[in-house]
């Protein structure tokens, strides 16, 4: 959809290695480039501003136009800015010396509080506590049951009483010290940063409560408004730290970039998912590298361990890697990837796939036709696809609806890939991160092969 | 081979098949392509946009085949502006900068773009509303700011003003209108349904709720109350269901009621979810093998959604055959300001702006009023 930082300076250095030294102006160009990557990933402009200032310093002082790669270098650079602006002190929980632990959740409306609220007791849980949930959001019809069902579901206590919210927080916190939980969440409604009234009732809840940690939870989708929402929150409560919700759909996600840089809070957690255990500590180098549409490996990772069977998919990179892998496993992988999603997703989570290959958005028709041609072909033919000579190709073409010319297509990649793959895995098997040229990979995905920590 | 960590060979095996995929496009593009790869070419966005504006007049047309009263929805006449009041007090107008100026230079520009930018309509949309304001400075037309800011209001206006924002009933049909409710989590799709249904019940039509959210928690108790508020009569399935079966039941128990109107809730999901977009697939395509018809898909989006909403504006409406917006909770500090790309860019209509937490507060959606309180 939108252009990664890597397409948009990949343009702007084509011409300026021509000419081998940067202008001022040429230094611009590229701060502009830079500066629509990060407001398409709706990094707040007051932001955008002043990391393109720090970025500008940076790229004067590091000489790029020097470097082999000037493209490449600064796109460390703005990464680095970036993940130096997302991480930084990272938050750790301090429990009560008298439990228990008060966490106070608050949020605009559907950012997704009440089922943040839950997972977040979940992870408590998780990591040896006895939490409680509070219901304060007496708001929203059957936002109580919500958090009932989903507390069930969890096993954790869910304690609510119909009326006042400020109240029903205290008494939780009563009903707490009471059964001796030592971890107390309180969700609260979900509310407008501008409406005075729920700000006060947010501000009353806290202050009956008295929390240890107030959660702002903020859904990564979230536009230019992120920081105005974030400062009257901070305002009124204090925030310890940010929840990012949401983040498993393809927003870029530039809202925490903003918030971060805004109340200068940690973002403590992000959710990932619909079940309860999608709730991990938050990445800072993930989120950089996918705020600038840099592709999202270890997300890519991560879902293809979901669909692919270890040992399966093993035997099949061992056979690639030597050259070994024929029509009848790439099939087999064919129909892995299928179940991770649309291929144009999967995609977009590559980094260095370049914009000719995004505008091309690969169909998963494709697949279907690719599938279907192999199909048509014997056991003999998809092991040795070498064999399938003129009559052959006519009856595979036949077999799949196809023409001739898609069979010859499908046979010549294959045996293009056979190839590249068989160079692949002679790098792999060596460690090497500086390998030649492979055909066909891009840059960056080659380094991002090379460099991965060996185990996982 | 066991050197190499799992995590590589999974990358390796995407790869594969990526580079791959993408060799055979490239091999079309050098050479005429073969007939069949050609079918296979994927859609491109333009295609897209094409086909959602042809299948949309397609609509357009048989509605109108049929004789349709269409109705607006009646309510409380509630302005834009006055409701946002609130918000641009407390934030002040973006643009007075540009007006205290008294001639247009570089920075009147820088702010009108930062202005536009802050409304979340996008770098590009931006930049396409002031490349013409720019050449008519040129050429003198524009001298002030205030003409310059005038311009820019009646333009963007220009985009959204020939539209058709009606909500579809079609009484001529046989059985019951649905009016199907889509939308990312946490959107507003159940409070949307909610209010729609108050202001058609007090239309005099009858209306009957599906709780096609059968995956968050407590969805269906909170339809059920407002069904209970707006006096709609609600078919529930059990959590965990089929929301398809559970809006089919309800269209075929409204249709032996004689109930005018189905409102069917689903479960909100994020775009990207392939699996949870075919499922909305099947209860766009379920929905209607019943005794109903679709005449309402709409797609709720949250007034504080950026860039993203574009994306979920784009994939809901390939699954789904979006016909309009709903924007929510306009009555925040937030803008909105993506649904301008997304209805002139996709076609979409807004249809509903969501101004609060009452029932009278979801309105026709007014494209003057909306440019005005862009900034």
């Amino acid at each position: 959809m939108f252009d990664s930082l890597g397409d948009r300076l990949g343009g702007v250095f084509k011409r300026l290695r021509a000419k081998g030294r940067l202008t001022e102006a040429d230094v611009n160009e590229m701060l502009g480039e830079i500066r629509t990557a990060l407001l398409e990933a709706d990094v707040n402009i007051g932001v955008v501003r002043n990391v393109v200032e720090r970025i500008r310093v940076q790229a004067i002082g590091a000489k790029v136009a020097e470097a082999l790669d000037p493209g490449q270098q600064i796109i460390k650079i703005v990464n680095a800015e970036l993940v130096a602006m997302l991480g930084g002190e990272t938050l750790k929980i301090a429990y009560a010396s008298q439990p228990p632990t008060v966490v106070l959740m608050a949020g605009l409306q559907g950012s997704g509080k009440t089922t943040s609220a839950a997972k977040l007791a979940a992870w408590f849980k998780a990591q040896g506590r006895n939490p409680m949930l509070v219901g304060a959001d007496l708001q929203r019809p059957a936002a109580v049951e919500q958090l009932k069902v989903l507390g069930a579901q969890i096993n954790v206590p869910v304690f609510s009483a119909p009326g006042d919210p400020v109240a029903t927080a205290a008494a939780g916190l009563a009903e707490a010290k009471r059964i001796g939980r030592d971890v107390l969440i309180v969700d609260t409604a979900g509310r407008l940063a501008i409406d005075a009234e729920m700000m006060q009732q947010v501000s009353d809840i806290s202050a009956a409560v008295k929390p240890d940690y107030t959660f702002l939870v903020v859904d990564a989708m979230t536009g230019q408004d992120a920081v105005t929402v974030a400062k009257a929150f901070d305002e009124t409560l204090s925030i310890s730290a940010v929840i990012l919700s949401k983040l498993d759909g393809d927003a870029r996600g530039g809202a925490a970039l903003s918030v971060k840089e805004v109340i200068g809070k940690p973002i403590a957690f992000a959710a990932t998912g619909e079940k309860m255990d999608a709730f991990e500590q938050f990445h800072p180098d993930r989120m950089a590298s996918r705020i600038l549409g840099m592709g999202d490996v270890l997300t890519l990772i991560e879902q293809a361990e979901k669909v692919f069977e270890k040992e399966q998919a093993e035997a099949a990179a061992a056979k690639m890697f030597e050259g070994e892998f024929t029509l009848d496993d790439f099939l087999d992988q064919l129909q892995q990837i299928k179940k991770m999603g649309s291929l144009t997703n999967v995609m977009g989570m590559l980094p260095g796939v370049t914009k000719e290959m995004k505008n091309a958005q690969i169909s998963d028709d494709m697949l279907t036709v690719t599938e279907a041609i192999i199909y048509s072909m014997t056991t003999e033919e998809r092991r040795k696809p070498e064999i399938i000579n003129g009559s052959r190709r006519t009856r595979i073409a036949k077999g799949s609806g196809t023409q001739v010319s898609d069979v010859n297509k499908l046979v010549k990649q294959f045996s293009e890939m056979q190839k590249m793959m068989k160079r692949m895995g002679g790098m792999a098997g060596k460690g090497g991160k500086k390998g030649g040229p492979m055909a066909g990979i891009p840059a960056d995905l080659a380094a991002a092969l090379g460099s991965r920590p060996g185990s996982r | 081979m066991n050197n190499i960590s799992l995590p590589i060979i999974f990358l390796v095996l995407a790869v594969v098949v990526l580079v791959f995929g993408f060799g055979v496009v490239w091999l079309n593009r050098r050479k005429p392509a073969a007939p069949v790869v050609q079918r296979a070419t994927p859609i491109t966005k333009t295609a897209v946009v094409e086909k959602l504006v042809a299948e949309k007049v397609v609509v357009e047309e048989a509605v109108e085949e049929v004789a349709v009263t269409e109705v607006v929805a009646v309510v409380e006449k509630a302005s834009v502006r006055d409701r946002l009041s609130k918000a641009r007090s407390a934030f002040g107008g973006a643009v007075t900068s540009v007006l205290t100026r008294s001639e247009i230079s570089d920075t009147t520009w820088d702010e009108l773009e930062e202005a536009l930018l802050r409304a979340d309509v996008g770098v590009r949309v931006a930049q396409e509303l002031m490349q013409p304001l720019r050449a008519r400075v040129k050429s003198k037309e524009i001298v002030s700011p205030q003409q310059l800011i005038d311009a820019l209001r009646q333009d963007m206006s220009a985009h959204l003003v020939s539209t058709d924002r009606e909500l579809r009933f079609d009484a001529t049909i046989e059985g019951p209108n649905i009016w199907l409710m889509v939308g990312v989590n946490g959107a507003g799709k159940t409070t949307s349904i909610g209010k729609i249904s108050a202001q058609q019940t007090a239309l005099g039509r009858t209306v009957m709720m599906a709780a096609g959210d059968t995956f968050r928690a407590a969805a269906g108790e909170q339809l059920a109350t407002w069904a209970e508020r707006s006096g709609a009569e609600i078919i529930r399935g059990a959590e965990g269901g089929d929301p398809s079966s559970v809006i089919f039941d309800a269209v075929q128990a409204a249709n032996a009621r004689n109930i005018d109107l189905v409102l069917a809730d689903t479960a909100g999901r994020l775009q990207s979810n392939t699996n949870l977009m075919e499922e909305l697939r099947k209860v766009r395509r379920v929905a209607e093998k019943g005794a109903g018809t679709v005449t309402e898909v709409l797609l709720v989006i949250d007034a504080t959604t950026g860039q993203n909403g574009l994306s979920q504006a784009r994939v809901f409406a390939e699954a789904t055959q979006v016909t309009g917006i709903v924007l929510t909770k306009l009555d925040g500090s937030a803008k909105g300001g993506i649904v301008f790309a997304i209805e002139t860019e996709l076609g979409i209509p807004i249809k509903l702006v969501g101004l609060g937490e009452t029932i009278t507060d979801l309105v026709a959606f007014n494209p003057i009023e909306f440019v005005d309180a862009l900034f």
